[in-house]
């Protein structure tokens, strides 16, 4: 962010401001301690987690049996669960994002209506995470129960083949599909977690997106429109390239958050540490897994789940890193255009 | 939307709501499909609400505000120990984050706004709001819970109020030193123009011009982290724990609204559930009114 304006450059304020005050050493150092917390946190949980590293090392991302009595840690169901989780959740949120972003930077209906949605959406992210599992519990898994057989039923058991000489009915399913919806179905499951995850990033990639959509000049818009396209093809072709760092970065920034969120995918996720494809099994995340574990934990779990800390926060911090390099080059893409 | 000063002429606006064709028809087909998925997002929230309000209400009553948490398969009870610990861990949380945050932004904003520090404060504080809550617990949990030896031994162990207070200033932390900076760079740059013309020294401008006239959209901040922290439950269920009494001191595990959500909700107790739902819609409306008088302390100032 550029925050000088030309006033402050010449000499006078400036040279004024540079002189040492007793306030400025106070703020000098507060500053410094802000700085220094991330750097805190970072040293704190490696130093927790260091038992657990000496232990395990490597083969503690690359093991999946997290076996607290054993003594055995190995996070790969968690990390594996992260990942999809969150791009499940991107999946159903990035499309309905992004159309309620152009809902908002555009006039299909009169503001006062518009207005409302953009309300509906900030609501949606002040509502407490916790409150988001417990409507899960009560919407969601309800739903997926009806929902999980009926998909095993139409991509697992595709069609039936009648068995040879006596030998059981084969049935058969859609490659890739039957392996995603394997049976049995649970109502606690990954894609029951994905789908409230992908309602609790919704209004991230709205804002960030709308805020990029609303930056495009509104000549690109007006000359698109002199060349005879229709409102569509001006979004298609002008609009949306004009601001798709933006939305670049709304979805990065998304996908950190979405890795982050803890309470609603710990009520819902059904916190399994056995790594399975299907979706309609439970799972677990990294943040689902420290929020089920540390309470209870002892020894050589404290440390493993640490451990398990610390990959979420490199995680976080590199994806959150990339979006606001993105974020940032838009900025001055956009400041270019105009 | 245009960001031009001229506003688009009335034929444009016939030109592509009009005509007919395959291109035409194809504009119209998606300007439906894009308002239909915008009202779809109405739904979620709307049953949110609904499902608040119909079992939240029905149990919502002064002795659920008073009263301590009914024990499974007990009637009655309510959740006053729990909002007076969220109360107390949010206010534990301000205490600690708002002068560093403020500071913090005076640094980065008044004394040396294009500093390499205060670029890096910048940074910094964007990729810890970016930092899931969960850490700020584990956090919280290695720094305070955890027995310490040596020279850190006088910090109280345990799980204590101090403990989840502490991770929610973590958390706020960056959301108050943020806005704070948007506040302080909202200040018309002619009030400190002419303070110092007056003879003010740089504190005397900072605290008596810069800071009054900033403060609407400061508290403005320091409102949104209040909801922020309020309905956070991920840096308080080990840090806090939960406790079915009043609290009796800052080193003991205390309750909280969201961490009795997160416990009632998943036991098989039918009241307990319903209190879960009661507590749930006290703390929405907790977080939407903080919400609310933020926009509403920043609506004054403009």
């Amino acid at each position: 962010m550029e925050t000088t304006p030309p006033e402050q450059q010449e000499g006078g304020i400036k040279e004024f401001r540079r002189r040492p005050d007793l306030f400025r050493g106070l703020c000098w150092v507060a500053s410094v301690a802000a700085v220094a917390i991330l750097a805190w946190i970072i040293v704190e949980i490696t130093h927790q987690a260091w038992p657990a590293i000496k232990e395990f090392g490597f083969s503690f991302v690359a093991t999946s049996r997290w076996l607290p009595n054993r003594e055995t840690f190995g996070v790969l169901p968690f990390i594996v669960g992260t990942a999809v989780s969150s791009l499940i959740a991107l999946l159903f949120a990035l499309p309905l994002g992004l159309a309620v972003a152009i809902f908002l930077s555009e006039d299909f209906l009169p503001p006062a209506v518009r207005q409302v949605v953009r309300f509906t959406v900030e609501m949606l992210a002040a509502i407490p995470s916790v409150v988001y599992g417990l409507w899960g519990i009560y919407v969601v898994i309800p739903l997926m129960l009806k929902f999980g057989p009926w998909a095993v039923q139409t991509f697992h058991n595709t069609w039936t083949t009648p068995g040879m000489n006596g030998a059981p009915e084969v049935q058969k399913g859609i490659p890739i599909l039957e392996t995603l919806f394997a049976p049995p179905s649970y109502g606690n499951s990954m894609l029951t977690a994905s789908l409230v995850l992908a309602l609790m990033i919704l209004p991230t990639i709205t804002a960030i997106s709308r805020a990029a959509l609303v930056a495009v000049p509104g000549t690109l818009r007006e000359g698109a429109y002199a060349l005879g396209s229709t409102r569509w093809e001006a979004i298609f072709g002008v609009i949306l390239p004009a601001a798709a760092p933006g939305v670049v970065a709304a979805t990065i920034l998304a996908l950190g958050r979405a890795m982050g969120e803890t309470m609603a995918i710990a009520m819902l996720i059904g916190n399994s540490s056995h790594l399975t494809s299907s979706l309609l099994a439970p799972a677990g995340t990294l943040a689902s897994l420290l929020a089920n574990q540390f309470g209870e934990a002892e020894g050589l779990q404290v440390s493993s789940l640490m451990f398990a800390a610390l990959l979420l926060v490199i995680l976080t911090l590199f994806v959150n890193i990339a979006g606001e390099v993105v974020l940032r080059y838009t900025q001055r893409q956009t400041a270019g255009i105009r | 939307m245009s960001t031009s000063t001229i506003e688009p002429p009335d034929f444009l606006d016939r030109a592509i709501t009009s005509g007919s064709g395959a291109r035409a028809f194809w504009s119209r087909f998606l300007t439906c499909v894009c308002i239909s998925l915008a009202f779809l997002t109405l739904i979620p929230l709307l049953s949110i609400i609904f499902l608040l309000l119909k079992n939240g209400l029905p149990n919502l009553s002064l002795s659920a505000l008073t009263e301590l948490p009914p024990a499974a398969g007990m009637v009655g009870g309510g959740f006053g120990n729990a909002i007076v610990g969220t109360l107390l861990m949010v206010a534990i949380g301000l205490v600690l984050a708002t002068p560093f945050g403020i500071l913090s932004a005076i640094y980065i904003n008044e004394y040396a706004p294009a500093s390499r520090l205060s670029n890096t404060v910048r940074f910094v504080a964007k990729l810890l709001t970016g930092i899931p809550s969960i850490i700020c617990g584990v956090f919280a949990y290695a720094v305070i819970v955890l027995p310490k030896t040596g020279w850190l031994a006088w910090i109280p162990s345990g799980f204590s109020a101090w403990a989840g207070g502490f991770a929610l200033a973590i958390l706020i932390l960056p959301t108050i030193l943020l806005t704070a900076e948007q506040a302080l760079m909202s200040v018309p740059h002619a009030y400190r123009e002419a303070s110092y013309g007056l003879g003010a020294t740089n504190f005397q401008t900072i605290w008596r011009v810069v800071l009054p006239d900033g403060l609407p959209a400061i508290m403005t901040g320091i409102m949104l982290a209040v909801a922020r922290a309020a309905g956070e439950t991920a840096p308080l269920i080990f840090t806090a724990l939960f406790s079915q009494y009043w609290i009796q001191s800052f080193n003991e595990p205390t309750a909280s609204l969201s961490v009795l959500i997160y416990n009632f909700s998943t036991t098989f107790d039918d009241h307990q559930k319903a209190m879960a739902w009661t507590a749930s819609l006290v703390l929405v409306i907790l977080v939407t009114v903080a919400n609310i008088s933020a926009q509403v302390i920043f609506r004054k100032k403009q």
